[in-house]
C-alpha cells in the first residue's frame, strides 16, 4: 500500500519542526501544508478536533496528533532505518524523560522571555536559563543527548534553537555566554541535512516574533 | 535485564504511583514499596529524582526511572515476555493511546483537581461543566479504542486503562465532594461499566485505595475555607 503522508504545520512552530526532522531522518516523502492559524483549514479541524492545533500528521488518511507522539509513531512505523530512540529500555526511558522535561518546561518559560516585560520578563529569563543549564548538564560532553547518535531528545529540543536569536534580542541577553556547550550541540545538529532543511531562518523567526509583540502591544 | 531488584518510591494515595503498581502487578513483578511520609521527601526520592523531586520513582537494579507513564512503558519494555502487553502492538493504536493518556493528564485531571481548589460556587460550577465535557470525550474515546471489547486496550488492561483507571478513586472523592456524578449509566454508559471492570481486575483491586480513607486524605490536602 502506498504511503501517503501529509503534514499540517506552521513554519515557525518548534513542534512542527520535530515532525519534519523525524520524517526526513526516516527518508519519508511527505506533503507539507502550511496552515494559517487565524483561519484554520477544515482538514485541520477535522483531523485534530480535540486540540485544533498543528502539527497534524496524516498517514494514509488517519491523523496522529501531538509532536512528541508523532516522532514516536514515525520511529515505530519506519523502524527499518535510523532509529530515533535507543533500543535499551533504560536508555529509552531516559530519552523519554528528557523529551518530557522539555515539553513540561521550555514552552512556558521561553514565552515569558519574549512576550512579557519588566519583572515578569526577568523572572522568565532566569527560569529559561536554568532550564537550558539543566539540559546542558544532561548533555555533558556527549555529541548528542543519547551519546553518539542523533535522536529523540535532540529532535525534541533543536527547534527552539531557531528562536534563540529572538529570545536574545527581546530578552536582551546572550544564551551562548550562559550555555556554550548547548550552542555547540545545536550547531552540530544543524550540520545534518534533515535538520537544516526542517528549520526556518532565525531572522525570519525574529520578524515573526516582532509581529506578535506588536499584536500584544509590546512594541 | 529483567532480573534485578525492583523498588518503587510512592504513596498509597497517589494516582501516578498507582499506575506503576498496576503495571508491576500485570507483569507479576515483586517489588519493595517504599512509602513516602506525607509532608516530607525522603533523601532517596530527592537523590533518585533530582529534577522533579516527585513520586513515583521506580528503582530497578539501582537505576531510577521517573514519570508514571514513562515507568509504565519501561515496565512493558523490560518484562515484555511476562504477562499481557501493556502498550498496544500497532503503532497507530499506540499513538492513540498516548494521545488520550496525555489528554487525561494535561486537560481532564487539571479540571478535576480544580474542583477541589475552586473558590466559591460559580467557579466550582464552571469546573464541573468542564469535567463533564472532557469526560464525554473520554466516553467516545473508549468506544473508539475498545472496538467492542472490555478495556481501552482490548481484552486486557493496558496503557490507557491504567492512565485513566488510576484516577477512579480520586474521581469518586471529587464526585462526593461536589455532589455530582461524572460517571453514570445515562451519561457515560461505556465508561461506567469499564470503571467497574477495571476496579475489579486482580491487578488493581488490592491497591485501589478505600474511598473514605482517600476522602479523609483529600480534606487534609485540600482544606476547605471556613465560613
Amino acid at each position: 500500500m502506498a504511503n501517503e503522508v501529509i503534514l499540517l504545520d506552521f513554519w515557525p512552530s518548534m513542534f512542527g519542526m520535530r515532525t519534519r526532522i523525524a520524517l526526513r531522518e526516516k527518508g519519508v516523502e511527505f506533503e507539507y501544508r502550511e496552515e494559517d492559524l487565524r483561519n484554520k483549514s477544515p482538514l485541520l479541524l477535522q483531523m485534530n478536533p480535540v486540540h485544533k492545533k498543528i502539527p497534524v500528521l496524516i498517514h494514509n488518511g488517519k491523523s496522529v496528533n501531538e509532536s512528541i507522539i508523532q516522532v514516536q509513531y514515525i520511529d515505530e512505523v519506519w523502524s527499518h532505518k535510523n532509529p530515533l530512540l535507543p533500543s535499551d529500555p533504560y536508555l529509552k526511558a531516559q530519552a523519554r524523560f528528557w523529551a518530557d522535561f522539555i515539553d513540561k518546561k521550555m514552552y512556558d518559560a521561553q514565552r515569558k522571555v519574549w512576550a512579557t516585560k519588566g519583572e515578569e520578563q526577568e523572572a522568565g529569563k532566569k527560569e529559561f536559563i536554568e532550564i537550558l543549564k539543566t539540559l546542558e548538564t544532561e548533555l555533558g560532553d556527549k555529541p548528542y543527548f543519547a551519546g553518539d547518535d542523533f535522536g529523540y531528545v535532540d529532535i525534541a529540543l533543536i527547534g527552539y534553537y531557531t528562536w534563540f536569536p529572538a529570545y536574545e534580542k527581546y530578552g536582551n541577553f546572550s544564551i551562548e555566554s550562559e550555555c556554550p556547550k548547548l550552542i555547540a550541540w545545536a550547531k552540530k545538529c544543524l550540520e545534518r541535512e534533515t535538520v537544516a532543511k526542517s528549520l526556518p531562518d532565525p531572522e525570519k523567526v525574529i520578524g515573526f516574533v516582532s509581529e506578535l509583540r506588536k499584536r500584544f502591544g509590546l512594541e | 535485564m529483567a532480573s534485578g531488584e525492583v523498588k518503587l518510591i510512592g504513596s498509597w494515595a497517589s494516582v501516578f504511583v498507582m499506575r506503576a503498581r498496576i503495571a508491576l502487578h500485570l507483569k507479576f513483578i515483586s517489588y519493595e514499596f517504599l512509602q513516602e511520609t506525607y509532608g516530607s521527601k525522603s533523601e532517596l526520592l530527592l537523590k533518585s529524582n533530582p529534577v522533579h523531586k516527585k513520586m513515583p520513582v521506580l528503582i530497578h537494579s539501582d537505576k531510577p526511572v521517573c514519570e508514571s507513564n514513562i515507568i509504565v512503558q519501561y515496565i512493558d519494555d523490560v518484562w515484555n515476555s511476562s504477562g499481557p502487553s501493556i502498550l498496544p502492538s500497532h503503532p497507530y493504536d499506540r499513538a492513540i493511546a498516548r494521545f488520550w493518556a496525555a489528554y487525561i493528564d494535561d486537560k481532564w485531571f487539571i479540571s478535576l483537581r480544580s474542583i477541589l481548589t475552586a473558590q466559591g460556587e460559580e467557579e466550582t460550577k464552571a469546573f464541573i461543566a468542564q469535567v463533564e465535557e472532557r469526560t464525554e470525550l473520554l466516553e467516545k474515546a473508549f468506544i473508539d479504542c475498545s472496538k467492542g471489547k472490555l478495556f481501552f486496550n482490548g481484552d486486557h488492561i493496558g496503557y490507557l486503562d491504567i492512565a485513566l483507571g488510576s484516577f477512579l478513586g480520586w474521581l469518586r472523592v471529587v464526585e462526593l465532594d461536589a455532589n455530582h456524578k461524572f460517571l453514570d449509566e445515562t451519561k457515560t454508559p461505556s465508561l461506567t461499566k469499564w470503571a467497574e471492570r477495571f476496579c475489579n481486575d486482580p491487578a488493581v483491586k488490592p491497591i485501589m485505595p478505600e474511598i473514605t480513607k482517600l476522602a479523609e486524605f483529600a480534606r487534609k490536602l485540600f482544606p476547605k475555607p471556613q465560613g
